[in-house]
């Protein structure tokens, strides 16, 4: 039973990231939520898996505490490959225009597809705070 | 994106109009307003000709390795200089509005404006 939650721990610790912790700054920038979840599910099912082999005559497990195990691990790694080497993974921006340089004009469509350029959301001296994302495709 | 539109007023009282640009389609853009509540502007540049002008482009980031933008954000000054740039090295890690406010107040000019611009939360 400690290593089924164990490990339910361990999915959810991985599952929640996006649609629990990440419109959040204070749980995304640094994932402590998440490692925490990992910790606790990691504890139980080490403790699961300590119980199975010290008193198989009590406890059950020993084949699948031993597959969760290794799965929760798994987990846990493609989590932090995710988190701290593939969100990495982008290029450098070398050739963005620095402080001080014009910025460069452009004209887009916006959502309803009317084109909005530079100057006109500068108009009438207003400041423009460009926001470059990934986009959702 | 939603903690910007939930500072939008802070930005309006000081004059800053906020442009998300990607490479989604503007139908895209206005699914994902719609469904977010998202009301500054959202730029389509589906061929990224303006992210790449801007240094921003992520080659093959996206998905069936399409070209997209890197997460980056552009603070331009009403005389359309650069005042403030935020080149993020995580793609979860990005300004945050307060962040971006604070760099105006410093650089540019604080709400000062305000009464000039009205009441927070007007429209402009």
């Amino acid at each position: 039973m400690l290593l089924w939650i164990g490990f339910a721990v361990t999915v959810a610790a991985v599952f929640s990231y996006v649609p629990v912790f990440v419109p959040y700054p204070i749980t995304r920038d640094i994932p402590w939520a998440n490692l925490l979840l990992f910790l606790l599910g990691g504890w139980m099912l080490a403790l699961g898996l300590r119980r199975a082999f010290g008193q198989p005559e009590w406890y059950r497990g020993k084949i699948s505490g031993a597959v969760m195990g290794v799965l929760a691990l798994a987990l846990f790694g493609l989590f932090c490959w995710g988190l701290f080497v593939f969100a990495r993974h982008i290029p450098a921006a070398d050739s963005a225009p620095k402080i001080g340089q014009q910025a460069p004009d452009f004209t887009l469509t916006d959502a309803k597809g009317e084109p909005v350029s530079l100057a006109d959301l500068r108009k009438s001296g207003n400041a423009v705070l460009l926001i470059f994302y990934r986009g959702y495709w | 994106m939603r903690s910007f539109q939930s500072n939008l007023g802070e930005f309006r009282k000081r004059g800053v109009r906020i442009a998300a640009i990607s490479v989604d389609s503007n139908f895209e853009s206005s699914k994902l307003c719609l469904e977010q509540g998202y009301t500054f502007d959202f730029l389509s540049d589906p061929q990224g000709e303006v992210i790449r002008s801007y240094g921003v482009l992520h080659p093959a980031g996206g998905e069936k390795s399409r070209d997209i933008a890197r997460p980056a954000e552009f603070l331009v000054d009403s005389r359309g200089v650069i005042r403030w740039v935020n080149l993020t090295d995580n793609i979860r890690v990005r300004a945050r509005p307060q962040a971006v406010l604070q760099q105006f107040d410093r650089l540019i000019g604080g709400p000062a404006v305000t009464v000039l611009r009205g009441a927070p939360g007007s429209q402009l």
